[in-house]
This record gives C-alpha cells, structure tokens and sequence, in this order.
C-alpha cells in the first residue's frame, strides 16, 4: 500500500516560486492499476517521482508498506528503491549496452551474482516477449520494444510497486495498446501494484482500476474509473471523458434535442453487469411511451458501462416519478436533459 | 634524391620515438587527470549528483586559468615545479609536467561536455533503480560518453603533439626540436620539411583512428 499524505512540492527557481503539488492524498492498494490522469503541467510527474523520492517533497509524507520513506537514510532508500520499478515517456535506455545487457543493468546495481543474472534475463526477455532480440542495442528496436525492454529492466529485481510515467505517450495506438496489455498481464501475474501517469483516458480506461484527475497541483476528483465515467463530477475530469468516443453528454444533448425538440430526454447510465431487462420493466411499471434514441458502451476494466438516451414523448410527473425510481433502484443513473 | 643525404636518420628517428614518448605519457596522465577533473566538475554543478558549488566554481575557475596561460609561459612557470620533480630542465622527462599541466584542464572541458551530452533520462532512471553515485558514473557517464571520451582523447593528442613541437624549441628534444634546431637555425631545409611531414603524418593517422574508433563504438 502507498500512502500519500498531504503531499506540498514548491520548486523555487531564480524568478518565482512554482507550487507543482498543493497537498495530495491519496491512498493506492496493492495490486491495483491506479491511475493519475492530467493536463501537462499538472504535476503529475512531480507526484510520481515523489514516490520513489527522486523528488523530495517540501511537506507530507509518503508511506510505502507502513514504511515512511523519506525518514530513510541514504543506503536504506537506495535499496528500497530496487523494489520500485519505473518506466518513462522515453525509455531512457542505455546506448552503449544491448536489451540483455540493460535488462542486466539493475541486477549489477543490486549486486545480483552474474549467473543468476543471466537466468533473471532470460526470464525477462521471455515475459516481454523480445526473445531473438537479446544482442540487439536501443537503436536497432521499434518504440514499443524499447519500452518492453524498459519494462522488462524496471521488473528486474522483483519489485512490488511498478511506477509508469507517461509510459505509453510517445508510441501509437496499436503499440500502446499492446503495452497495455503487456502492462494488464504483468499486473495480474506478478501482482504488482501500478501507478499509471497519463494524459490520455483511452490508457486510463483500458487498464486502470481507479483514478485520481490532477489539476493545478491538486487531486479533483478520485474513484473506480467506471463510477467517474458514468458520473464525472469535477468540469476537468469531463473534458477528460469526452475525449472518449460517445462520452460528450453536452453535443448528444445538442444533437438529439434538434431531432425531438418536443418530449423529455432521459440519459440513463448502468455501471453493474446484471442480465436483467431493466428498461424494459422500468417502462412496464410507469406505462410511459420510451424510445431509445442512442446507446452506447464503454468497457473499462473495471467493467462496461452502458449508456441509454431515452426520448419520452408525453407524460405526467407521477409516471416520471415512478419510472426513474425503478431505474434508480436496480443501480443506475438518471438525468434528466 | 640528393637532399636525402642532409638528413641523419638516427637522429631523425631518436626524435621521433621521443615525440612519441613525450605525447603519449603526456596523454596518458592528461586523460586520468582529465576525467577525474571533468567528472568533479559535472558531479557539483546544480543539476549534478553531489551539488556543491563552492567546488564547481574553484575548480571551474582553475580550469579557467590554466587554459588561459599560453603554453609556452605555463613551461616557464612550471621551470621549479619541474626540476624538483624530475631533476632537469632538458631532455623529454622535463617536457612531461607542462604538458600534462597544460593538456589536462583541455581535456577535462572535453570530457565535462561529453558528460553533459549524456541523456538525463538515463542518469534518472539509474536513480530510480537505487543506483549509487559511483555506480552512475561508473556504469552510465562513463560508458553512455565513451564515443566522446574517445575523440575528445584524440583532439588533445594532437594538441600534444604541436605542443611537444613548442616544448622542443626549449630543449626537450622530439621532432620539433630538431625541426628548430636543425632545420630552421642551421638551415638544413631536408631535416625542417621531413621533420614537419612525419609530424603531420602522425597527426593525421591519430584522427584518421578516432573517426575510426567513433565509427565502431558508437552505438546510437
Ligand atoms: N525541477 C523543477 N524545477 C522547477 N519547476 C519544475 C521542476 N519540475 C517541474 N516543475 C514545474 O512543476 C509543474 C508541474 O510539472 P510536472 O510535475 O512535470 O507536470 P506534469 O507531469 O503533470 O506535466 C510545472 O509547472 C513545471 O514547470
Ligand atoms: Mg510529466
């Protein structure tokens, strides 16, 4: 468990002072993919770095396993640091060393005896899925290799906290997507705890178990990424979601109140995964007349989410009563638009 | 091919093994001296491993100074600091300690912006790996830089070189002696041009070697 505790970041620089994190909680359990989504500059990179203390807080405290690590003395940090792997925008791989050799590269660093090294490697090179690739350097490999072997070097020691910051932000959609997985199955395997940094939801939805949106320093909005799909609360954790194909309430509003312009319109949102018609009794109870007008569902990993534009065409307030209680009763959101 | 004969070819060859002699241990000792200063002043400066910047300035302020005083003064300078140590003023020994006082501060430049070159992204991620400094610099500045290492290496030894020339005209022998000496002084046009070509074929085989070095080890 990671345990952020009003964390403050002020970097002072010649001209002005810059407060990159303005007080953060957060709590992140073991063997969950949380993710941090945010806008550049939002100090998403200062927060994550914080957590291995390659940035040292200007306040707070970070807590790893009951463990408050910046009490730790040099030596102490350096090996605890082992323990948490990290993986970057740009790979940041060594040159002048090939895959199997980079992938060495921290098991030299823990004074890891050479043999038991070469099996580690081969181990590694196997789970990423670069076999025949071992003799080749950085240059020679596609981005998404190059972040397989950043992977496969951040896991080297067996660490329990894997830390992504914008890992997949400088590969395309279909290598990003297969990173992901790579990321998901790693995850699940070994389980390890991730800590996602993003600027993009497609990541965050494809992968992630909860999500905290940065903003300006701060935390806005935290939860199961299902619960913040289907409710966003916070205006940046929106903007966010609209990103996400079908997600821009405001234009469906738009689009579907030219195309009805008499009648209400109803948005109903379903996180749970039941079998069960519940629209269809809802409809039943009330004696409305309900048209779907659109319909969509998201799959996040955490499960689908549904969405329903519903048009009703005449009725009283009673019947409304009556029809989004029903709704509401078996779980899901209403709105009325 | 008369001119040939003006030439006295073991005296033309004792020059030459001593401009060896005197560029090689002379760049010897500047790349050990080079890189330990080179690394102190990437290690302290503000975004270094160990910021300290009161030994960033001093020794960026000795660089400085070293490399601002002509050659030819520093040898004279230097003339006390010589005898004690090697116990003459002539012959290729002396030449040692103004040559290495002189090329060191050079090379340190050299290998300070080869390590600036290295990706900080890297040195991160060794942090993050709970890399010691020393590993660092050991295992990432050292190799990631090599390529540069190596043909900053080279540009110093041919600085050497014509400093071995300059260090000749005050009597430490080599090939610039004798080009001096024998060539320019006594006339002798045979020994100043051949002594001038085996000196710039030198010259030019060391960076014909570093661009072939480069080539191979360089991996980006
Ligand atoms: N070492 C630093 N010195 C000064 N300012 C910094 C430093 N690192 C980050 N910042 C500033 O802190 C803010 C947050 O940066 P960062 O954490 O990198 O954001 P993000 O990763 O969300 O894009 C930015 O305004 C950035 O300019
Ligand atoms: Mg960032």
């Amino acid at each position: 468990m990671i345990e952020l505790i009003d964390i403050v970041k002020t970097f002072n620089t010649k001209k002005s002072q810059i407060k990159a994190v303005r007080g953060v909680n957060l709590s992140i359990n073991d063997g969950e993919i949380f993710g941090i989504i945010g806008y550049s500059g939002a100090g998403k990179s200062t927060l994550i770095r914080i957590i291995n203390q390659l940035e040292k807080q200007t306040s707070g405290q970070v807590i790893i396993d009951g463990q408050d690590i910046s009490k730790l003395d040099h030596k102490e940090l350096l090996k605890s640091r082992q323990k948490i792997g990290m993986i970057f925008q740009h790979f940041n791989l060594l040159w002048s060393r090939t895959v199997a050799q980079n992938i060495e590269f921290p098991l030299e660093i823990a004074h890891v005896e050479k043999n038991i090294r070469q099996e580690k490697v081969k181990e590694l090179i196997k789970m990423v899925g670069l076999e025949g690739r071992e003799n080749a350097y950085p240059s020679e490999l596609s981005g998404g290799q190059k972040q397989r072997v950043g992977i496969a070097r951040a896991l080297a020691n067996d660490p329990k906290i894997l830390l992504c910051d914008e890992a997949t932000s400088a590969l395309d959609p279909e290598t990003t997507d297969a990173i992901l997985q790579l990321l998901a199955k790693i995850n699940k395997e070994l389980n390890i705890t991730i800590v996602m940094i993003t600027h993009q939801m497609e990541v965050v939805q494809k992968i992630c178990n909860r999500l905290a949106v940065m903003d300006d320093g701060k935390i806005v909005e935290q939860g199961l990424v299902k619960d913040i799909f289907a409710s966003p609360q916070n205006s940046t954790t929106k903007r966010f979601i609209q990103t996400i194909n079908g997600t821009d309430v405001e234009k469906t509003r738009q689009e579907l109140k030219k195309l009805y312009p008499y009648g209400q319109l109803v948005r109903v949102s379903f996180t749970n995964n039941s079998d069960e018609p519940i629209i269809a009794r809802a409809i039943k109870k009330c004696n409305l007349e309900v048209s779907i007008v659109n319909a969509h569902i998201n799959h996040t990993s955490s499960g689908p989410l549904g969405v329903t534009y519903l048009h009703v065409s005449d009725g009283d307030d009673a019947q409304y009563e009556i029809f989004i209680k029903a709704l509401e009763e078996k779980g899901a959101k209403v709105e009325i638009l | 091919m008369s001119w040939l004969n003006d030439i006295n070819w073991d005296q033309m060859f004792t020059a030459f093994i001593e401009t060896i002699y005197m560029s090689s241990v002379s760049l010897f000792f500047t790349i050990i001296f080079g890189l330990i200063i080179g690394i102190l002043l990437f290690v302290t400066n503000s975004q270094g491993l160990i910021v300290n910047k009161f030994l960033n300035k001093i020794t960026d302020l000795i660089v400085n100074i070293l490399r601002a005083v002509p050659f030819i003064i520093l040898m004279i300078i230097l003339i006390p600091f010589t005898q004690a140590l090697v116990g003459s003023m002539l012959g290729a020994s002396a030449a040692l300690p103004s040559l290495i006082f002189a090329a060191s501060p050079f090379y340190a430049r050299l290998c300070c912006i080869a390590f600036m070159e290295v990706d900080k992204g890297t040195i991160e991620a060794s942090k993050a790996m709970g890399a010691s400094n020393w590993q660092i610099i050991t295992k990432v500045l050292l190799p990631e830089s090599f390529p540069a290492l190596v043909s900053g290496a080279c540009v110093t030894a041919i600085s050497l070189i014509s400093y071995t020339a300059m260090a000749g005209a005050i009597g430490s022998g080599g090939l610039g002696n004798l080009a001096y000496q024998y060539g320019f002084v006594r006339r002798n046009d045979a020994i100043l041009y051949t002594a001038t070509a085996i000196i710039t074929l030198i010259v030019l085989g060391l960076q014909w070697l570093s661009d072939y070095l480069a080539a191979k080890i360089d991996k980006r």
